[in-house]
């Protein structure tokens, strides 16, 4: 007999305001380690704020998160620290500093973080920028790159430190298509490689589909379904249905938020 | 509601922010120093203090030179007329160790400085990279609050010896050409009427202006939001609150020392 599959992440019950104003009004959900799940939804419906809670960069109104088990809104500011350090974050915009080079940006968190060599330091950079296509940039600056290979960049400077869980937000948005195919592959090939776990925040529903062990929809600040993608494409929920199909024509239009 | 209950309640809970600001950035840079690790990067404090030190000192160096010129060439016309010319390097030395060095060094350290760090690190907030920093488990106060703040802490009391000196010598410049004063007169005299507990308050000032400088600058930088519009109104609020911050301060300082020392 197989044994239970661990949850790497668990929201239950999670709620958040803003300004009286609700994003999330009790979001449920389980990731089982080494899935990958994507979680779909409509823009500006708490998609993103989803990965920042899971990071405790936001605390919720009410509800708990937890990360291998861990209590992620009982955290105080340091330990928050050592959790983030096994968790990577893909940003939209890649985030990187823009007064540090390629170099630097991921090497940043090795130097501040670990105790490796500048030799071992330098070699993992290498690794990481081999395995996005980059490692001609080396030394250039942000500012010098497109912005497809800053989220390039971004994405090996997430997974510079071999995180336990990886948060892309919207990793293929704006990339052409070849590119996204690429991040594509190497959303699936990391999380096999290393075994991490992956939530995926994405509009593009070809990506969706690629990627995805696990799906979630967020509708009016709810987990609304959450399954496999056969299911999820087989879904007579209306409104999954007109999220995947992109018709114009059901309740997701209807109802959106002005 | 507007009037002045809330200005008052908002004011206080700026104040509580910042000190938590002090209180969470010394407890991230007591967590590393407690793991064996620098607080902060090293090559990032040095670039601090060669920005905030050296590259002021030009600025701070005419300004005061000018104001002290100013000042002993206006009191020395008055005191002139009742033949008491010679208390200029006195009055200057005095005005400057305890009072005018602190004060016109916090103010121009303030424009200069606090509005360099409060747009910088508004611009990284805007860009997200302070969140990259913290979603990294880096600590972006003691990466990025830390040095700033420890680099104008301590270097604005050396640009107060900087201004206090380039006052003294414009002073002693125009003395010697408007009132015949001899430049080693100007010293000798200037010497013997400074005193060490100016001298301490001065320089106490000049720590204490330095830090609430560094603290309102990130503190205002990190609390940017709205996109650039957003780091504009941050970097002009943020000077304008360090300086009056400062003035205030200073005559808090002013009217303790007085009550303490009746002086």
């Amino acid at each position: 007999m197989s044994e239970p599959q661990k949850n790497s992440v668990e929201l239950r019950d999670v709620h958040l305001s803003f300004d009286e104003k609700e994003i999330l009004g009790g979001v449920s959900l389980s990731v089982p380690s080494r899935s990958r799940l994507v979680v779909l939804g409509q823009s500006g419906g708490g998609k993103s704020t989803l990965l920042r809670l899971i990071l405790g960069l936001l605390k919720p109104s009410a509800g708990e998160i937890l990360f291998n088990g861990l209590k992620v809104n009982r955290m105080g500011r340091l330990r928050l620290n050592r959790m983030r350090q096994k968790i990577g974050m893909v940003y939209q915009y890649s985030a990187l500093i823009s007064s540090l080079s390629v170099r630097d940006n991921l090497a940043l968190p090795l130097e501040e973080l670990t105790s490796k060599s500048r030799s071992e330091i330098d070699q993992l950079v290498d690794e990481k920028l081999a395995l996005v296509g980059m490692s001609e940039v080396r030394d250039k600056m942000p500012a010098e790159l497109s912005g497809g290979m800053r989220k390039r960049i971004g994405l090996a400077r997430g997974i510079i430190m071999d995180p336990e869980l990886i948060l892309y937000d919207e990793p293929t948005a704006g990339l052409d298509p070849v590119i996204s195919a690429v991040i594509d592959e190497l959303i699936i090939s990391l999380s096999e490689k290393i075994g991490a776990t992956s939530i995926i925040v994405t509009h593009e529903m070809g990506s969706a589909f690629k990627v995805a062990t696990q799906m979630a929809m967020l509708y009016k600040g709810k987990i609304i379904a959450c399954d496999t993608p056969e299911n999820f494409k087989a879904s007579t929920d209306p409104v999954v249905a007109q999220f995947i199909a992109g018709d114009t024509q059901g309740p997701i239009l209807q109802s959106t938020p002005s | 509601m507007f009037g002045p209950w809330s200005a008052i309640r908002t004011s206080l809970q700026h104040l509580s922010s910042v000190v938590w600001l002090l209180i969470d950035t010394i407890q991230e840079m007591g967590d590393r120093v407690v793991r064996g690790r620098m607080p902060f990067r090293l090559s990032i404090f040095f670039a601090q203090t060669d920005r905030t030190g050296v590259g002021s000192i030009g600025l701070v160096s005419l300004v005061s030179f000018f104001i002290g010129l100013t000042m002993a060439l206006l009191t020395g016309y008055q005191l002139q007329t009742f033949g008491q010319e010679q208390m200029v390097p006195g009055l200057v030395a005095i005005s400057f160790t305890r009072e005018l060095g602190p004060l016109m060094t916090g103010i121009m350290v303030a424009a200069r400085i606090g509005a360099a760090y409060t747009a910088e690190l508004g611009t990284m907030v805007v860009s997200e990279e302070v969140e990259a920093i913290e979603a990294m488990g880096i600590g972006p106060l003691r990466f990025l609050v830390g040095p700033r703040v420890l680099a104008v802490f301590l270097l604005l009391p050396c640009l107060v010896v900087v201004s206090n000196f380039t006052a003294m010598v414009g002073a002693a410049l125009i003395s010697r050409w408007a009132f015949d004063t001899s430049v080693h007169h100007f010293v000798h005299a200037a010497l013997e009427s400074m005193l060490i507990r100016d001298i301490i308050a001065g320089t106490v000032k000049s720590f204490l202006f330095g830090l609430i400088i560094g603290l309102v600058a990130c503190y205002k930088g990190l609390s940017v939001r709205g996109g650039a519009a957003g780091v504009g109104a941050a970097t002009t609020q943020s000077v304008v609150t360090a300086i009056t911050v400062v003035i205030a301060f200073d005559t808090l300082c002013n009217i303790v020392l007085v009550a303490l020392f009746n002086s």
